[in-house]
């Protein structure tokens, strides 16, 4: 059975380009870009490459880029270093839609005696800008707005948030996680401080990721230790990893135009088929500021586990904003944060796509995906009597 | 990715006795949408026996195959004999559930309780059962979680959340469910320790004192200081150990139940079942 892998918002096919580009860092150029000797010290050189490669992804000058582990490093370090460089200030803002790597850090540093607002979102699940006008105080050290949500791949308008932000002496960090690769970005154009990317979401490997800080914004360093990055990360270079994201960004760069165009028509093509022939659901998300490859629907009445395990039968790799796919007991906190009704919020199902994606695929899921609603609507209590019996309990 | 046994799987992909019943002479439901599964239980009696049950469900893979165990499980037994099937029996009968999933086994024993009520023409209410509502997120009752600690031997407020979704809400319930979980678990330990094996050998005075040294410096002060707390052993007197919170504790609401169902409990399965903790 071919596996056919919509769920590019968690994680993506390392390209063959990237994986070949990286190869020879494993067991030829193993060197170590500190070391004195040539044999280490050319592998620095392959660095600045792809240090030159993502800056150039994102707008930015090479030395404006650190690079780290992951995306949940990438936004520890600038909320930290926010916090750290301005001691006086002790209210953050952010919304509640976030990543975990961004909320639940935010809550720990409640515990830590800052103060936090979350902003919150609309149906469509898109922030509203008074309400960020209102949030920031004298003493906002920074505020952090995530690019494009990963869940429902609404974009937000960083570029007004950033402004607001910077008008009232705010720092302002986007987490772009699943932005880059896929929004075409000038950050020297924005008002931003500080962006996060994580390399696995754009067709890089796992374990490493980067973090833009624009030139001139007061840095402290999350890993403290050697002089790595020109101090602002200690640790070895994962280099192999970091060759990896150079080349993906630059092969992002180049399809980026693609994604906009075919990964999107195909994405509206998944959309439309859906939506036209399984009754009874809804898109989660902005109906046009959204990712051009995410999209987010729930089917009423029915479970989302349900659903992924029955597409798992078929081979087809989803994702679900159930509370039965994580473990715990309550839906997705962005679809709650959206106010999506509990009859719709338990049934969600993201799909999303990436430049690998065929028409066929899409063309299978369209074909298969209703089959599934319909059996499980079948076997489901509340399909007849719709929303009559809401039951206890 | 969960790991679900085979026999789940099978009953998910082909779940057995899946629609109504028209006539049904016992229906019982639970659970709702904004819960994120309910159950819809109908039976056949007929002199006193089980003849018939089929199910419509809502929810995930576990719960849909819970709810195929059930009627798998059923059919055939009196009434009697079925009310004695427990929530482990059809967690057993699956080959186990993962423990977060726990509670989709519990939901099949109420529905099959509430659906041999409807039966005996015992009305169920629509407010839960019996006790007082803990959680308001998921409506699940004292009653309801003292069951499931019983019969399931929890030992964590987090066991009590996988089995009878209590507390996976707003978690404002969690130091409710705390409390009765130390009741319970004390007379658990209570009935347990007047069967064989017999009480623990007495201890000397100074070897009594020395041991509650040793676990309050050993176990309870380290994972209260990781809370910002400490507290301060001041006195032995007997079997009363007196002492002094500090840190963060000392003006925290939940010191008591920390007292009571933390520090005190422990120190009477390591050291005496008889010792009172008492505040300096």
């Amino acid at each position: 059975m071919a596996t056919i892998y919509l769920d590019n918002n968690a994680t993506t096919r390392v390209d063959p380009a990237v994986f070949e580009e990286m190869r020879p860092f494993f067991c030829d150029l193993y060197g170590n870009p500190s070391s004195m000797h040539t044999f280490g010290g050319q592998v620095g050189h392959h660095l600045d490459t792809a240090r030159e490669r993502v800056a150039a992804l994102l707008g930015a000058a090479a030395g404006e880029i650190v690079f780290t582990s992951c995306g949940t490093e990438g936004d520890s370090t600038a909320i930290r270093s926010a916090l750290e460089a301005q001691p006086d200030k002790r209210h953050l803002v952010t919304t509640k839609v976030e990543h975990p790597a961004v909320l639940n850090l935010a809550n720990h540093l409640v515990k830590k005696g800052y103060h936090l607002t979350l902003l919150g979102v609309d149906g469509d699940g898109m922030i509203d800008l008074d309400e960020l006008r209102d949030a920031i105080r004298d003493d906002t050290a920074l505020v952090s707005i995530m690019w494009a949500n990963n869940e429902t791949g609404t974009v937000f308008p960083v570029q007004e948030a950033g402004e607001i932000a910077k008008s009232r002496g705010a720092l302002f960090h986007t987490d772009a996680v699943q932005a880059v690769g896929k929004i075409p970005m000038d950050v020297h154009q924005l008002p931003i401080d500080f962006l996060t990317l994580s390399g696995h979401k754009l067709h890089a490997p796992k374990g490493v990721g980067a973090l833009y800080v624009r030139k001139g914004v007061p840095f402290r360093p999350f890993l403290v230790g050697g002089h790595q990055e020109r101090g602002r990360r200690g640790g070895t270079e994962n280099v192999p990893g970091i060759i990896g994201l150079g080349k993906a960004c630059e092969l992002a760069g180049e399809n980026i135009e693609h994604e906009n165009t075919r990964v999107r028509a195909l994405r509206d093509r998944l959309e439309r088929g859906l939506l036209a022939t399984v009754p009874d659901t809804r898109l989660n998300g902005h109906p046009t500021d959204r990712l051009p490859n995410t999209v987010n629907l729930s089917f009423k009445f029915v479970e989302g586990e349900a659903i992924l395990l029955l597409l798992d039968e078929l081979g087809i790799c989803a994702s679900s904003g159930s509370a039965c796919t994580s473990g715990s007991l309550e839906p997705s906190h962005v679809l709650r944060a959206m106010g999506v009704p509990f009859t719709y919020a338990h049934g969600s199902v993201r799909l999303s796509l990436s430049r690998f994606n065929t028409e066929e695929e899409i063309a299978f899921v369209v074909e298969r995906l209703p089959g599934i609603i319909e059996r499980l609507r079948s076997i489901s209590p509340f399909t007849e009597e719709g929303d009559a019996w809401t039951g206890e309990g | 990715m969960w790991d679900y046994t085979d026999k789940v799987k099978e009953h998910f992909l082909n779940p057995k006795n899946v629609g109504k019943i028209e006539d049904a002479d016992g229906v019982g439901e639970v659970g709702s949408l904004a819960c994120g599964d309910a159950l819809r239980l109908f039976i056949k009696v007929e002199d006193g026996r089980i003849v018939d049950a089929r199910f419509q469900t809502f929810g995930c893979g576990s719960a849909i195959a819970s709810s195929s165990a059930l009627t798998e499980m059923v059919k055939g037994k009196t009434l009697d004999e079925a009310l004695q099937i427990t929530n482990k029996d059809i967690a057993d009968y699956l080959g186990g559930l993962p423990k977060e999933k726990m509670h989709c086994s519990v939901m099949g024993r109420e529905a099959l309780e509430a659906a041999i009520n409807n039966y005996r023409g015992i009305e169920t209410p629509d407010q839960p059962l019996e006790g007082e509502v803990v959680c308001e997120c998921f409506g699940v009752t004292d009653v309801q979680i003292r069951r499931a600690i019983e019969e399931n031997d929890l030992k964590s407020v987090e066991d009590v959340t996988h089995y009878t979704k209590a507390g996976g809400g707003c978690e404002r319930c969690l130091p409710d469910i705390e409390k009765i979980l130390a009741e319970v678990r004390g007379a658990m330990e209570t009935r347990a320790e007047r069967e064989p094996p017999g009480p623990p050998a007495r201890l000397t005075n100074l070897q009594r004192i020395q041991k509650v040294q040793q676990v309050i410096d050993e176990e309870i002060r380290p994972s209260l200081q990781a809370d910002g707390g400490d507290l301060e052993l001041v006195d032995v007197d007997g079997t009363k150990v007196y002492v002094s919170l500090r840190g963060t504790c000392s003006n925290c609401p939940s010191s008591q139940i920390t007292l009571k169902s933390g520090v005190e409990a422990r120190l009477r399965e390591v050291v005496d079942p008889d010792i009172q903790v008492l505040e300096a």
